[in-house]
């Protein structure tokens, strides 16, 4: 049963963070509810007021524009998953989208939510590290942009100060002949790994000139693993797939993987090692296929 | 005579007690419209929608689950479209259509959906039945064709402990037929 508390319904970001300001730990940003409500009714965490952010326009947005994709925090993962600019530009992201949690969840759940939970058993975080994002955090006076791999601090911890908002997500997009692409692997509700995958090829397709991989869901937060990553970076495409189970071996190390309930420390690794190979070949064929045209990314 | 006074009595002290307790509480007036009639309540920020529905509306068709949006039996529709129930404030319903298992039938015929469960044997306890039509219907008004794997994909967060789900995708796929051919 959850607990009573007082609702407040702020009309704009800077009402909003005075609020946060004002009450400071006894409130809480309320967006979906889908990760929050579940912790307050298990009585795991409770607050006097819970802080309505629903309310304040705009913030569900998706913009295309200056080689730029911007979402706002409020997008539901629905929205996401149907977004036509999403779906020409970032259709790796829409995969991702599409399977997260179920369709309640997604129809309520906000991207912005997911991220300020930083509930480690989730999908986007890891996708938006490979993509190079960067957060929009918004207080009363103040407004400043945090990258990805400075967000999550630990598990259900990230940077934001007390009275800041999280209001909107950048991703870059990529230039000719890259793609990306995600792939989770689990057998309860939440992902127990998630591997994600940035590759670019060189204008002939034979080597590969950037390749970032970050790994998500086995420890307090997902990671960039950047000595995988050089491993594959400036490589022919023969001596890069080569190095795949090192990189593998090295990402799983690097991880932080625990062992919990959905597996031992060791089987996590075991499975990162599996996705990484398959993420880069499946991130490959993309680039293959079409990565190149216009200058789109193609996930 | 007397006892039925006395536990009329008990039962009116209780209801004040019940009001004295709700009016401590920030109450949020919201209008919703629960299958098709208009309603117009007030409920604390706290409230869950789903107990609201079966308490205060006397709609037991959703039922309380998992409580964590895992089973899906607990679905009802929102402006047309699934959510749990058990994790929804009541508040976010306002000014809403809501839409339980009661409101689908239409001056007494059944929805093909439910047609379909009966015929194909979609369902044998019930329980996640509410659920499982709801989700469908939605659906089967976004997409009346669905593939096999569409209706899967689409069906995942719905929990079934007795069919094994291939009798509620033939249900599924039977009720698209028919609605087609309308």
């Amino acid at each position: 049963m959850l607990k009573r508390f007082r609702l407040e319904e702020p009309g704009s970001v800077e009402e909003a963070a005075e609020l946060l300001a004002r009450y400071g730990e006894s409130a809480k940003v309320y967006a979906g509810g889908t990760e929050l409500l579940l912790a307050m009714k298990e009585g795991l965490i409770r607050y006097e007021r819970l802080i309505n952010i629903k309310q304040i326009p705009d913030l569900d947005q998706i913009k295309l524009g200056d080689g730029v994709l911007r979402i706002g925090a409020l997008s539901t993962h629905r929205s996401l998953a149907g977004s036509a600019p999403l779906k020409e530009r970032l259709p790796a992201f829409v995969r991702m989208e599409e399977n997260v949690a179920n369709i309640r969840v997604r129809e309520v759940g906000t991207i912005g939510g997911n991220l300020c939970f930083a509930e480690p058993h989730a999908d986007p975080g890891t996708l938006l590290l490979v993509l190079g994002a960067k957060l929009t955090a918004e207080k009363a006076s103040a407004r400043r942009e945090i990258p990805i791999e400075k967000f999550f601090v630990g598990a259900y911890e990230t940077c934001l100060e007390e009275d800041e908002i999280l209001t909107g997500i950048e991703m870059p997009l990529a230039p000719a002949r890259s793609s990306l692409a995600y792939l989770k692997f689990g057998y309860l509700e939440r992902p127990s790994v998630g591997v994600a995958v940035f590759l670019a090829l060189d204008g002939e397709g034979k080597s590969v000139t950037d390749a970032r991989v970050a790994v998500g869901c086995v420890g307090p937060t997902p990671k960039r693993i950047e000595e995988a990553e050089s491993l594959l970076k400036g490589k022919g495409l023969q001596d890069a797939s080569q190095a795949l189970g090192r990189a593998g071996e090295v990402a799983a190390r690097a991880s932080d993987a625990i062992s919990d309930l959905h597996g031992s420390q060791d089987y996590k690794e075991h499975i990162v090692q599996v996705l990484l190979k398959r993420t880069f070949q499946q991130a490959y064929g993309r680039c293959q296929s079409g990565g190149e045209s216009q200058g789109e990314l193609h996930g | 005579m007397g006892d039925v006074n006395q536990a009329g009595r008990a039962r009116e002290s209780c209801m004040a007690k019940a009001m004295s307790k709700r009016a401590h509480g920030q109450l949020i007036p919201i209008s919703l419209t629960i299958n098709g009639a208009l309603s117009e309540i007030e409920v604390e920020p706290h409230e869950l929608l789903l107990d609201v529905v079966r308490e205060r509306l006397g709609l037991t068709g959703a039922k309380r689950s998992c409580d964590v949006q895992v089973c899906g039996a607990c679905t009802v529709l929102l402006d047309g479209r699934p959510v749990s129930s058990c994790t929804l404030l009541a508040f976010e319903a306002r000014g809403r259509e809501v839409l339980t298992i009661e409101g689908l039938a239409q001056n007494g015929k059944l929805h093909p959906l439910q047609d379909a469960f009966i015929e194909h044997g979609g369902f044998q306890c019930g329980f996640c039945t509410p659920g499982m039509i709801l989700t469908a219907k939605t659906l089967l008004d976004e997409n009346p064709d669905p593939t096999e794997e569409e209706v899967i994909h689409f069906m995942q967060g719905n929990i079934c402990r007795c069919t094994g789900y291939k009798k509620i995708i033939e249900s599924i796929t039977a009720a698209a037929k028919k609605m087609k051919k309308k």
